[in-house]
């Protein structure tokens, strides 16, 4: 069975690529990142959890160091332009072919057994389709593009340098999470909400908890570590046990005030620093400020949806 | 109390622009510590932890192909391609991505989509394309029309998932309520997703007409 184990081994034979370009070009620090990602990828699972730590503090202490930032020039622009120009819209095909590839994959893996044995493991068949994608649509690419073997690593690598740290930090984040979890943080946050807050009014309550989920989710970077948490302490005791609130509104609208937190946070690097990163942004929280309003707006309208209709049983 | 450590250090190094990187794990170490746990056992929950949540990873099997495309000049032909259009402007690419975005994402469709695979190549290259049509654009006018493109494909998913009944939150929800002894159906939440997804297309939409009329009164750069 092919699992989560293998789609790893690619990930970190293509970071060790990298990181082979990069010693090539002796930019050493970049060279010892990208390669102490690629060992955590490559066999992370045998490694002493010790050996792992010391890692990520490597990878750390040579972010901080700083990596290499000139990324090798890309093929002028009359190259790209005719290039674009010969290919035409066939171009989209191998981009487009990625999400569709890994839909199919989501549906049709899990069904696919040989010798009554299931070929790949049903449980993670949305990753490992985004990596059949991931590889169909380079296959596809290569193909329209006449490209060598050796093009793709090598433009891989350009990204990932335009990238940087960016690429490790919503995995230190989500470690960061489990951390927390482990710790009670989130406890010991919210008992500090719960008691200095007065909830003695109904709408009062809906609005704390709303608000709550968002500024939790800001702080978390996670609105499914804030929901728990929120809807423990100010959820179910005050708007449902109080009040008498309908819990499927308070939830579904509950999680969503959380999504608005998501929206203006650089905890939630995946959907924020990251995008600024591949966008090659100046300003590392620009996508945060284009967000900024709709979240608040958004947040506001939650809390008076709920307002509305929670109570009305 | 003392474990709330972390969050301040995370607080005051992203205020204080250190390292992002170097903060998180700073900050994970920290928390460990004042929850007693001596440094050794530190070291080794974070480097559980963080191989633990290597999946978020795979994402990146992505970047050659994407490199490859664009040597081979995609987003010049995303550019290309909006020019052709008429009466095409940055908010109605947004806006158009938007509501596809967030109606696939209702469908569970959530791969159609993302920052390196669809935003990078396609998404800003067309919203750029259709500014450009009007006269070069400046170093930070360019910036705000990629925040924005890749602000659309962040609130087109957020606010459209939740209206699928299998998408992970609802599955939590449901969860935690059950614990609680409350019970509640996936269609039951997933309906109440729905008016706040309109409130957010609305929203955004707004926003992006917006953009479109400060894109307009811009003076060529």
């Amino acid at each position: 069975m092919i699992g989560l184990e293998a789609v790893y081994v690619l990930a970190g034979l293509m970071f060790l690529a990298f990181s082979a370009l990069q010693a090539q070009d002796r930019s050493w620090s970049s060279a010892s990142f990208w390669g102490c990602f690629a060992v955590l990828m490559l066999v992370g699972s045998w490694l002493p959890h010790l050996a792992s730590g010391i890692l990520v503090l490597l990878l750390a202490l040579l972010a901080m160091l700083g990596l290499n930032t000139k990324p090798p020039a890309v093929p002028d622009d009359a190259a790209r332009r005719s290039s674009a120009a010969s290919v035409g819209n066939r171009l989209f095909i191998p981009a487009l072919s990625i999400p569709f590839v890994t839909l199919i994959g989501t549906f049709l893996l899990p069904a696919l057994k040989v010798g009554g044995v299931y070929a790949f493991d049903p449980k993670q068949a949305t990753l490992i389709s985004l990596a059949i994608g991931a590889i169909v649509g380079l296959l596809l690419a290569m193909w329209m593009l006449h490209s060598r073997p050796s093009t793709p690593l090598a433009e891989g690598r350009r990204l990932i340098d335009a990238i940087g740290w960016a690429a490790v930090l919503p995995q230190a984040l989500a470690s960061l999470g489990g951390i927390f979890a482990a710790a009670g943080v989130g406890k010991v946050v919210a008992s500090l909400a719960v008691e200095h807050i007065p909830m003695s009014e109904p709408i009062a309550a809906v609005a704390v908890y709303t608000s709550g989920m968002a500024l939790f989710t800001v702080a978390m970077g996670n609105a499914f570590a804030a929901f728990p948490v929120m809807t423990a302490g100010i959820g179910l005791p005050i708007i449902i046990g109080k009040f008498h609130g309908d819990p499927v509104i308070m939830s579904a609208v509950g999680m969503l005030s959380g999504f608005c937190g998501t929206l203006v946070t650089p905890m939630a690097a995946n959907f924020n620093i990251v995008p600024a990163a591949v966008l090659e942004l100046q300003d590392r929280n620009g996508v945060i400020r284009a967000q900024a309003l709709t979240a608040l707006l958004l947040l506001l309208a939650n809390t008076a949806v709920m307002a509305l209709f929670v109570y009305r049983r | 109390m003392l474990v709330l450590i972390g969050i301040a250090i995370v607080v005051a190094g992203f205020a204080m622009r250190f390292n992002p990187l170097a903060t998180v794990v700073a900050a994970a170490i920290a928390t460990g510590l004042a929850a007693g746990i001596d440094f050794p056992g530190v070291v080794a929950m974070l480097g559980k932890a963080f191989v633990e949540n290597r999946f978020i990873a795979v994402a990146w099997l992505v970047l050659p192909v994407i490199g490859l495309l664009e040597r081979g000049g995609i987003r010049e032909r995303a550019r290309a391609l909006v020019l052709g259009l008429k009466g095409a402007t940055t908010g109605r690419v947004l806006i158009a991505y938007l509501l596809v975005r967030q109606l696939a994402a209702a469908l569970g469709l959530t791969a159609l989509g993302g920052h390196v695979q669809m935003v990078r190549p396609v998404v800003a290259p067309l919203a750029e394309g259709a500014a450009e049509a009007r006269g070069p654009l400046d170093r930070e006018t360019r910036d705000n029309i990629r925040a924005h493109s890749a602000a659309v494909d962040n609130i087109g998913v957020f606010f459209g998932e939740d209206i699928f009944v299998a998408v992970g939150s609802i599955l939590l929800i449901k969860g935690f309520l059950e614990q609680s002894g409350i019970n509640v159906t996936p269609p039951q939440l997933a309906l109440w997703a729905i008016p706040t997804a309109v409130i957010a297309f609305a929203i955004h939409t707004a926003r992006l007409l917006f953009l479109d009329r400060r894109l307009s009164r811009r003076t060529p750069a």
